[in-house]
């Protein structure tokens, strides 16, 4: 029974969800720091009190965000040893220092500066408290920056070289921080996440329209959300397109799957929808536009698209997952630009802020870009397979001496912990919302200040009382 | 390729660079764990209020230092972080459990109304008493060496388990309940510090005990720590440590009776300092006591030489921001209304 349980599989699918929960945070946080930021310059800037209103709402999603990206974060940095130990030990090397340079650039800086942010209002001036949102959202910025650069040098490395029992050995730190796939992963997560977190922001502020709650906030909440789709959207679908033309040079085996194509073709046409089926290896069903594949990857209508079949069958990745995430994740970009398109043509007819359809489809993709981030994840991810460090390290021969019955069990603890904790949050998190912006802020807005001890127990069952 | 192994002793910084990490974790998430711990037992909602206040500001960066500990061992000794946390699997991912009940109840807590608010508070009380139990399991389990073959860890899935892990897990509870508590002396008045104080000299008691137990138990386990502190001269070197803690602790004792805020705390930091240090020579050079040496553990050069030049620029700067967040955030919890 006990031998049953494979260490690898479960600890990848251990891994594809711990890390599928935590990365649903930063996405969110890095996106709502910078806006945070904005909001407050707004504010300090124009004295107007709308933005302060809509900054002490989101201030206060944005901490129970983080600290749920806190716990979940931390869970990660203990993973590798845990599960993928032989892989800590051969590429520890590289990777490690990558990792320490994170917690020592950009966690610190996140985690001090954090404290002060929420509860430092009346402690220190105005001036200071918004440096400590800037830096807040600096620090997001630069943890994005080390941990995509490792996980970038693991889909393309180099400036390493292998040395005896195949352990990892850096040659150049600027090739392996800047490796090739490095830029345009980084760009593109970032404006993924703003974009996510313009979504969320403009869903709520179309919610808050369409029931014509706090007006004012929501539309600046709209707005600016909307200012965000309507330029960021386009850039992300074009550094899309980039990052694929640099994964079609490092990683063809990935790309061949995204697309759906096993025989190597000239003038390759693009499948929009179809089923891949890894045994009989081709895509079933498939509806095709001619020649636009060769098109979007080669520029040119004749271009040669590598097929699955040009590699053997362990080493494609699985090809179902690839197809599918990618479709979703470039469906949904789409669909941003064409909500950015659309509220471009409302604002200049005045009805930006009017239009009930408009509202409720804003609403529609409150949790888009969410998903489209997690898809993303799963195209670069599983696209890899079966490597963990690309053309270097196996993903099965780096699993840990564990025993698949202690994998089992740890993943059922993670899964029910998760699932509980985390839906808590998003249950106080949903509360905030319903709440609203400039009601009952002062318990938690004002922490730190103004008011006498008293406030500390606003919450409280017993109404509270000096002590 | 850059390396600064020609000029200084690369492993041995290193070394000393990821204990100080550990320690400071262990100080700075301590009295923030060990004010969980206690958390049930306060007189009153208020009190519990100002305990959580008390730390709210502070627990995200002290917890990092956990990460920087992880991270550090990864990145500057790849070989046993690789070997370590396989063997501790179990009580490590119990450990990453209880830090995410805990984590997240400091915000939860606020949020929340009627029912769901006592779950959160006894989310954050068991999930710190699980961590804090979780970390000293793992600190039994490491100084009873591990078992190692080739570059992997060999031994079974329940050897951290024993006897002797199981009280040095409860040592720690007491100890963090300990610094929190004194830590809580500093940050409040009125009942919470009156509190505060008799559960300090309560917990003082019973880390006397556990220590004592703990330290007595380590030599007669291992014949080699048993050479190393009873032998002559070495009994008179290290007979410093012993002889510290103990006046440290008569010291905290007769500091909690006079009514001293600061003393308490600053001296319940020195007991685990000489603790540490004592811990320190009796594994010393082990990394992965008995089998492998933070020197066979060591990264390449490359690597620890480029992640010291960041160290050396980031950890000052570090820790004058962290020092900056505590300077905001000073005083007594209650008078400034921290929430
Ligand atoms: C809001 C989220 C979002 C949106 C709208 C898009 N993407 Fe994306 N995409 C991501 C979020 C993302 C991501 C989560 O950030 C990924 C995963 C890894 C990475 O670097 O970015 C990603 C990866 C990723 C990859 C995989 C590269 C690799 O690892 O080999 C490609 C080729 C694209 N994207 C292309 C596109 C295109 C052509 C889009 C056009 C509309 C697009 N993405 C929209
Ligand atoms: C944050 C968003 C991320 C998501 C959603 C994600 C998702 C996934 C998924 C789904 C897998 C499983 C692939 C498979 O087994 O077929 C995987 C594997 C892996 N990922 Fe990521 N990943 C993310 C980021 C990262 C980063 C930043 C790193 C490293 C720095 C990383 C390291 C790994 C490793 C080591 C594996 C191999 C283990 C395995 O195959 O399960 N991932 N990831
Ligand atoms: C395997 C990969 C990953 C590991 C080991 C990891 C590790 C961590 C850790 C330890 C924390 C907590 C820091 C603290 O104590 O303050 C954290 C938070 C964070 N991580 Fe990750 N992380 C991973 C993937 C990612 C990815 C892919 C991104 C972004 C692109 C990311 C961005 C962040 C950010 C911005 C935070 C701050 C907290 C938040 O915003 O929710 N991480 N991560």
């Amino acid at each position: 029974m006990i031998e049953k349980f494979d260490p690898v599989l479960l600890s990848r699918i251990q891994f594809a969800f711990t890390i599928s929960f935590h990365i649903i945070f930063p996405a969110f946080t890095i996106g709502l720091a910078s806006w945070l930021a904005v909001l407050e310059w707004r504010w300090l800037k124009t004295g107007n009190t709308v933005y302060e209103d809509v900054y002490r709402m989101w201030v206060k999603i944005f901490a129970v965000t983080f600290g749920m990206g806190v716990v979940s974060g931390v869970v990660m940095s203990f993973q590798f040893g845990t599960n993928w130990s032989v892989f800590s030990d051969r590429a520890g090397n590289v990777l490690g220092p990558l990792l320490g340079y994170e917690v020592l650039t950009a966690f610190f800086l996140e985690a001090s500066f954090l404290g002060v942010m929420l509860f430092g209002w009346n402690r220190v001036s105005p001036k200071m408290h918004f440096a400590a949102t800037v830096i807040v959202a600096l620090g997001t910025l630069i943890s994005a920056f080390w941990i995509l650069s490792a996980n970038s040098w693991m889909q393309t490395p180099q400036g390493y070289r292998v040395g005896t029992e195949g352990l990892l050995y850096p040659t150049d730190w600027i090739k392996i921080i800047f490796n090739p796939s490095f830029p345009y992963r980084f760009l593109h997560m970032v404006t993924a996440s703003y974009l996510t977190t313009a979504f969320v922001v403009g869903g709520i502020g179309a919610y808050y329209l369409l029931r014509n709650r706090h007006v004012k906030h929501a539309r600046v909440m709209l707005g600016m959300a909307m200012i965000m789709a309507i330029f960021v959207a386009p850039i992300q679908a074009g550094m899309g397109d980039l990052h694929g033309l640099n994964t079609l040079k490092h990683q063809p085996a990935k790309v061949a799957a995204m697309e759906g194509i096993w025989d190597t073709e000239h003038g390759a046409a693009l499948k929009l929808f179809g089923w891949p089926d890894q045994e009989e290896e081709k895509t079933k069903y498939a509806i095709e536009i001619p020649k636009l594949s060769s098109l979007i990857l080669t520029h040119d209508l004749n271009g040669e698209v590598k097929g699955l079949k040009e590699w053997p069958k362990d080493e494609r990745p699985p090809v179902a997952w690839v197809f599918w995430s990618f479709r979703a994740m470039v469906g949904i970009g789409v669909l941003m630009i064409i909500t950015g398109v659309t509220a471009a043509i409302l604002f200049l007819r005045k009805q930006l802020f009017t239009k009930r359809w408009f509202q409720l489809w804003c609403m529609a993709m409150t949790p888009s870009g969410f998903v489209a981030v997690l898809a993303g994840w799963f195209v670069t991810e599983i696209g890899r397979q079966p490597y963990i460090v690309y053309g270097v390290m196996r993903t099965a021969e780096t699993v840990s001496p564990v025993m698949g019955s202690q994998v089992a069990l740890s993943l059922l603890a993670f899964i029910f912990s998760y699932v509980f904790v985390f839906g808590a949050g998003s249950y106080y998190i949903l509360r905030l919302i319903g709440k609203g912006p400039g009601v009952l802020e002062k318990a938690y807005g004002t922490h730190g200040v103004k008011e006498p001890p008293i406030l500390t127990d606003l919450t409280s069952e017993t109404g509270g009382k000096h002590v | 390729m850059f390396s600064l192994e020609s000029f200084v002793d690369l492993p041995l910084i290193w070394y000393g660079l990821i204990a100080t990490a550990i320690f400071l974790y262990v100080l700075l998430d301590g009295f923030d764990l060990g004010v969980g711990i206690l958390f049930p037992f306060a007189p009153s909602d208020s009190c519990r209020n100002r305990m959580m206040n008390s730390i709210a500001p502070f627990w995200d960066g002290n917890e990092t230092w956990l990460v920087l500990g992880g991270g550090g061992l990864f990145a500057a000794f790849p070989l046993a972080y690789a070997i370590l946390m396989p063997a501790l699997y179990m009580p490590v991912i119990l450990m990453l459990l209880g830090l995410i009940f805990r984590g997240v109840a400091f915000e939860f807590r606020f949020k929340a109304t009627g029912k769901s608010r006592k779950f959160w508070e006894y989310s954050f009380h068991f999930g710190s008493l699980a961590a804090t139990f979780m970390q000293g399991m793992v600190l039994g389990a490491f100084v009873q060496g591990v078992k190692v073959q080739g570059r992997s860890f060999a031994g079974g899935a329940f050897d951290w388990l024993n006897a002797y892990s199981v009280m040095v897990g409860m040592a720690l509870v007491f100890g963090y309940a300990l610094l929190g508590a004194t830590w809580l002396i500093i940050k409040t008045d009125g009942i919470t510090q009156d509190w505060a104080r008799k559960c300090a000299g309560y917990v003082l008691g019973y880390v006397g005990i556990f220590l004592g137990l703990v330290s007595l138990s380590m030599p007669m386990m291992n014949t080699d720590v048993k050479a190393l502190w009873f032998s002559l001269p070495n009994i008179f070197y290290l007979l410093p440590i012993p002889v510290s803690t103990f006046v440290m602790f008569v010291m905290i004792w007769r500091g909690l009776h006079k009514g001293k805020e600061y003393l308490p705390f600053f001296l319940s930091i020195g007991v685990f300092l000489t603790g540490y240090l004592g811990l320190g020579i009796s594994l010393w050079p082990w990394l992965v006591p008995f089998n492998v040496s933070f020197r066979q553990a060591a990264a390449a050069p490359e690597s620890q030489s480029f992640l010291l030049v960041g160290t050396a620029v980031m950890l000052p700067l570090v820790l004058g921001y962290v020092a900056y967040s505590y300077y905001v955030f000073r005083g007594k919890t209650s008078d400034e209304a921290l929430y």
